[in-house]
């Protein structure tokens, strides 16, 4: 009993140690908001400036037009024609190839050194700068394999580059999907392969699309290895059409044509010392950076769906 | 009839031997094709080990032809860069100091913001801010790194010479500043997922004992999330290391050995652009220093690589 008084200064002195502890966690909820909104209103003010200096560019003729000496005439036609091809390029390689890599690794691999080695290779290569992409493809794409400063050189490079990321996005998505599916699978009698084919690609897919937008989205405004690559930044031509009215119909001269892309043209004109032409940059910037955002905020929508509509 | 249909299918399957041998024949060529699909996607997932090795190959071809011109105690001593002037200097120390200057100012706010925010969203926010905040955080990650050239030397540039008047255009400080906030969502992502991954009854055991959520973030959470969180920073370091058209774009590219960020300097990634947009004949000495370069480049990221291999390893906390 005679502890009692003690007792209550004790309390008082916990009272301030639960107030100061109170008031750190608020202190840190504060600092938290502030450190999003460092990332938040930097967004805004790359996008805004960017829409500032750049809208008054955007006209139709800026999509028509071709890179001119002269800012005011300059666009960005064979920019947006050359990312075009570069990009289907890259598609045409990445996913089928890294779909394949990760289907064998997630349904197929058995628990070997093999296995082993593609995997921690695998997470390597994700990390590998991108200029370092660039450097394999100007010794290899263009000097050894001689295709030149071309569009199939661009394509191949950014195919690596996003290789990993088509990978692990389709092992991610393959291996939500439930062991039942493929014991259903094979009791009816199906091989491996058509158990593959018909349940697990069919259900991963949605899984495997939101990667290849983000790998896409990621190749599309690529600067660096196009660069190194050496390709020019003063094209004023488009490649050869790939289709053509009279037979052979098709033709694969643009595969080697040389080309300019979004980024390229970007970088060329924001390198000039002239505001009119840093102007053009900003428009083409903002062209640029509406691309990727849609691409990305399409993914994120994707998966946003995926994980709301399915359960297993 | 339909009575004799069955007899008549049944005699005919054991009499003849011809469609058990067509079946059997069949599953045998299935099982051809279930193994030659196999081999395929094999070597699909093997194509991956190929980009290694060429890139291996390349790097370590035209560095072997560099080194045979430049011996590799000038290439690391030697305190100037001068490849393409008559008197040629190859010392990559002076692309060593931008790098390393540039690095350490993006990290010095990519880190400490980029942890915060993972604690926050972890830890702090309601359900709905972090569902918001997460898909933004990527979209910050998606934007091409060109653009945030653009934006360091046309905006930040201009409103950090505001402060320091005597700041040049090109300087490493403003590319490193704008570098840093491109990391932020590298490192609180891979952060946030790690802290997420912590089992909930840890969290509870700490607010059982009074703890408040600050304290129950950095006493129980990160360390339990920590081999995570190294994954995270080490991530950064390689992006920030690698990092290319921001510096090449606002740092200037003049190789200077300085560690002052309010100076022009290149880096091992923009002198390799800078070369890259010339013409330099293929096979001359120049064309080789950018291998020599990428070479260097490559080591450095494998060297944090394999550290956070190790950090994983060594911290790694299994519920």
């Amino acid at each position: 009993m005679a502890a009692l008084p003690a007792a209550s200064s004790e309390i008082g002195a916990i009272r301030k140690i639960i107030a100061r502890h109170r008031r750190l966690d608020f202190v840190f909820g504060i600092l938290g908001i502030l450190a999003l909104m460092l990332g938040v209103l930097t967004f805004l003010a790359l996008f805004v400036d960017m829409a500032i200096q750049g809208l008054p560019r955007l006209s139709v003729e800026f999509f028509s037009n071709f890179p001119s000496r002269r800012a005011s005439q300059a666009g960005i036609l064979s920019a947006w024609v050359g990312t075009t091809l570069v990009m289907f390029v890259t598609a045409l390689f990445a996913v089928p190839l890294g779909v394949a890599a990760g289907v064998y690794l997630e349904e197929y691999a058995p628990k070997n050194w093999v296995t082993d080695l593609i995997e921690v290779n695998i997470t390597n290569l994700a990390g590998v700068p991108s200029i370092v992409y660039g450097l394999l493809a100007l010794g290899l794409f263009v000097y050894q394999f001689g295709f030149g400063q071309s569009i199939l050189s661009a394509g191949l490079t950014l195919a690596l580059l996003i290789l990993p990321i088509v990978i692990v996005a389709t092992r991610e998505s393959i291996r939500s999907i439930p062991q039942m599916i493929r014991e259903g699978s094979y009791a009816l009698g199906a091989t491996q392969w058509q158990t593959v084919r018909s349940h697990i690609l069919p259900y991963s897919s949605a899984g495997i699309l939101t990667g290849v937008i983000i790998g896409m989205a990621r190749a599309i405004g690529e600067t660096a290895p196009i660069i190194t690559i050496g390709a020019l930044t003063f094209i004023a031509f488009l490649p050869p059409a790939p289709f053509s009215a009279t037979p052979p119909y098709f033709n694969f001269d643009w595969l080697f044509s040389a080309f300019t892309v979004m980024p390229i043209q970007m970088f060329n004109w924001t390198s000039r010392p002239e505001a009119a032409f840093q102007q053009n940059a900003a428009a083409a910037g903002f062209v640029l950076v509406l691309m990727t955002l849609a691409m990305n905020g399409l993914a994120i929508w994707l998966r946003y769906r995926l994980r709301k509509n399915l359960k297993w | 009839m339909s009575a004799v249909a069955p007899r008549e299918a049944v005699s005919a399957h054991v009499n003849s031997a011809g469609p058990t041998h067509a079946r059997l024949a069949h599953r045998r060529g299935r099982r051809a094709v279930e193994k030659a699909i196999e081999v395929a996607l094999f070597l699909a997932a093997l194509a991956s080990v190929l980009v290694t090795g060429g890139i291996v190959y390349v790097l370590v071809s035209e560095s072997v032809a560099f080194f045979a011109h430049v011996s590799l105690w000038d290439f690391l001593t030697d305190t100037q860069w001068t490849p393409l002037f008559d008197d040629a200097h190859f010392g990559i120390m002076v692309l060593l100091s931008g790098t390393l200057t540039s690095s350490f100012v993006a990290l010095s706010i990519a880190i400490p913001v980029g942890t915060v925010i993972a604690i926050y969203l972890s830890e702090f926010a309601p359900f709905r801010l972090r569902e918001i905040a997460k898909p933004f955080l990527e979209l910050l990650g998606g934007v091409p790194t060109i653009i945030y050239g653009y934006f360091a030397l046309l905006f930040v540039t201009p409103l950090l010479q505001l402060v320091f008047p005597q700041l040049p255009g090109f300087n490493v400080l403003s590319a490193g500043l704008v570098m840093g906030i491109m990391i932020i969502p590298y490192v609180s992502s891979l952060s946030e997922d790690a802290m997420r991954a912590v089992p909930m009854n840890l969290r509870e055991g700490s607010y059982a004992m009074g703890a408040t959520r600050f304290q129950t973030a950095i006493k129980v959470v990160v360390p339990s999330a920590f081999s995570g969180i190294a994954s995270a920073y080490i991530l950064g370091i390689s992006r920030a290391v690698g990092e290319t058209m921001i510096l090449a774009i606002a740092a200037g590219m003049q190789p200077t050995l300085t560690f002052n960020p309010l100076e022009p300097a290149a880096t091992i990634t923009s002198y390799i652009v800078q070369v890259a947009l010339g013409d330099l004949p293929h096979g001359s000495i120049g064309y080789q220093t950018i291998f020599a370069a990428g070479l260097t480049l490559m080591l450095i990221t494998l060297a944090f690589n394999v550290l956070g291999h190790f950090l994983r390893r060594r911290f790694r906390e299994a519920y």
